[in-house]
């Protein structure tokens, strides 16, 4: 857990005071993700740096596991703080292995177990340390720096992470695929993190709890569906933009919105009997399925009408098929992509999952606006 | 490339073949042979002052460098650095001239002279290495818990170290080339032989002082070439 308290910076200048952090206060539960966010100058990353006391703070408290860091001394602090930058910063003299053993060693570990835990950990994010334990930062590419970067930082199993754009360098297509290994590794890891972004999509993708920052004040600090459900206010709403709606689709997964019991049937089923199936559902459409449960196609009720024989013969093609785990924006992007009302999901294997259909996500977004408790319009409701 | 690299080597063997003709027509041979307990005993000399004045600039020179890029000295350590640039335009021979002026003549003031010409390339090339060390190396060390000792030794001079070793380089250079002008003020060296055959103007005996200075420059290049290929960790050496 992270808690701020009260927590001040002001830089003196000779053209006068400039204040970066305005009593901020905050709290990060324990094992969740908090994104700093805002436009540049914000104040966002001193908040964040003076958690590790890079930046020494004016005034204000910060506790980490509920303990006062003030009673820890500078060194002793950030050694128990996993810190990583956008310039990723692996040094550039010593090879992979040496770098992510830095705070082990300074922490005293003995060799062999920091070196063992060097392997295992490239072996997290998928790479063979056989092969990258010996090599030197600029024989890797970005991507596989950044990872290491990110590796580094969890060397010596901190409690606590601070993050400071730490996929900001990286092209949009590798950035994507380390925020997800990087979301998978903390679905086990459960470290609590700090983390500063300006990228409004990878906030709502990587945090539990966002805080949007203006001119070191927090202007709003809630989870992701209410920032983009009920922005505070109109820099926040700005801030988030007009397709905030939209961008609350990532949040959703089809999973969460497709129709189980929708009507199936096989290939062999014979067309009176399907047509008995959609009668009790009330469905205008059935998917038709294989031996192995995998949708083949859909029938319609119309095409049934006084037709007879088997589903093979009046079955059509099924445009797509969405796995039951992607977000809704994938989802209605393939909807819009094959102009179809609705799609079948696939489980992991292949499998038939459900519908999904338009109207399905409408209601699911419209769900969370109608039902959202207005807690942060009204901190006095109960 | 081949058929270039055999022209190089054919055009290389006359070359040789050559300066063989010419070094036996003019006597040199014989006359390095007639002076070659000289040359044994002057390249000692010379290299006591060029090992001895070059460690000296090192010791203090890489020193002084890192002192003067540390954060606490920023404020004067530009107007230092201008100190030295100007330094480095007065001429070696003018050095060595004002240092016997006041250490008299002998090893002292050759030592002092050489000292001074060696350490500025030594003193500039380390405060400009650590410099460039990026700021976010310094930044991500910091946020990981290292001490400021720790920083230094781990990674600013790691990541200064191919400046550092060029700088180092160039002053030994510079070293060797000068001390024959050591000779002047009573230094000894293989400037006995060079200025001697001047004097003289005996060719044989010139050659017998200068042949040995050029090969000694150019070894001691060598040396630090493959010192600087091997020596500095491959992470940070441009030339691996």
């Amino acid at each position: 857990m992270i808690r701020l308290e009260d927590l001040t910076k002001i830089f003196r200048t000779p053209s006068g005071d400039i204040v970066a952090a305005d009593r901020v206060n905050m709290e990060v539960p324990e094992g969740e993700i908090c994104i700093l966010l805002g436009p540049s100058g914000c104040g966002k990353t001193t908040a964040l740096k003076m958690i590790n006391r890079l930046i020494p703070p004016t005034s204000g408290k910060i506790f980490i596991g509920g303990k006062d860091t003030s009673q820890l001394n500078d060194i002793e602090l950030r050694r128990n703080i996993g810190y990583v930058i956008q310039q990723i910063g692996l040094f550039p003299n010593m090879t992979i292995e040496e770098n992510i053993c830095v705070v082990p060693r300074l922490l005293q570990w003995d060799i062999k177990r920091a070196k063992t835990r060097a392997a295992e950990l490239l072996d997290l994010v998928g790479l063979d340390a056989r092969q990258y334990l010996k090599r030197y930062p600029k024989e890797l590419s970005g991507g596989q720096q950044q990872r290491v970067g990110v590796i580094r930082a969890l060397a010596a199993d901190p409690p606590v992470m601070l993050m400071d754009e730490p996929f900001g360098a990286i092209d949009p297509i590798n950035r994507e695929i380390i925020q997800d290994e990087f979301l998978k590794m903390q679905s086990e890891l459960k470290k609590t993190i700090m983390f500063v972004s300006h990228d409004i999509d990878e906030a709502v993708k990587m945090g539990d709890k966002i805080a949007i920052f203006r001119a070191g004040k927090i202007e709003q600090y809630a989870s992701p569906d209410q920032i983009l459900a009920h922005p505070e206010n109109a820099f926040v709403a700005d801030f988030v933009g007009t397709d905030r709606t939209l961008k609350r689709l990532r949040l959703l997964t089809a999973e969460e919105v497709a129709d189980r019991n929708a009507p199936i049937t096989s290939r062999s089923t014979k067309v009176e009997d399907a047509r008995q199936v959609l009668a009790a559902s009330k469905a205008r459409f059935a998917v038709v399925i294989d031996g192995e449960n995998r949708p083949v196609g859909f029938i319609t009720a119309d095409e049934m009408r006084g037709a007879s024989g088997t589903v093979r013969e009046l079955a059509n093609r099924l445009p797509a098929t969405v796995p039951i785990r992607a977000d809704l924006r994938a989802v209605v992007s393939e909807m819009f992509a094959h102009d179809t009302m609705w799609l079948a999901c696939t489980d992991d294997n292949g499998r038939y999952a459900g519908v999904i259909s338009q109207p399905d996500v409408t209601t699911a977004l419209r769900a969370t606006y109608a039902s959202a408790p207005d807690a942060a319009h009204d901190p006095g409701a109960p | 490339m081949t058929q270039s690299l055999g022209m190089g080597r054919i055009a290389s063997f006359f070359l040789v073949f050559a300066l063989g003709i010419w070094v036996s027509a003019s006597g040199l041979t014989e006359s390095i042979a007639m002076y070659w307990d000289d040359i044994v005993y002057l390249t000692k000399q010379h290299l006591v002052l060029v090992c001895s004045s070059g460690f000296a600039a090192i010791l203090i020179g890489v020193p002084v460098g890192v002192l003067l890029s540390r954060p606490s000295m920023e404020k004067y350590a530009e107007s230092i650095m201008q100190i030295f640039n100007v330094g480095t335009t007065i001429p070696t021979l003018a050095v060595v001239a004002l240092s016997m002026t006041i250490l008299g003549i002998g090893f002292p003031p050759a030592f002092f002279g050489l000292f001074v010409a060696s350490l500025l390339p030594i003193i500039r090339n380390t405060y400009a290495g650590l410099l460039t060390v990026p700021a976010h190396l310094k930044e991500a060390a910091t946020g990981m818990g290292m001490t400021r000792q720790q920083i230094l030794w781990r990674v600013e001079l790691p990541n200064a170290l191919y400046v550092i070793f060029s700088g180092i380089r160039t002053a030994l250079a510079i070293n060797v080339g000068t001390t024959p002008l050591a000779f002047l003020i009573g230094g000894g060296g293989l400037g006995e032989l060079i200025f001697t055959g001047i004097d003289l103007m005996d060719t044989g005996m010139l050659l017998a002082g200068a042949i040995p200075t050029a090969a000694l420059a150019v070894a001691v290049d060598f040396l630090m070439g493959q010192a600087q290929l091997r020596l500095i960790p491959k992470g940070v050496n441009p030339l691996r």
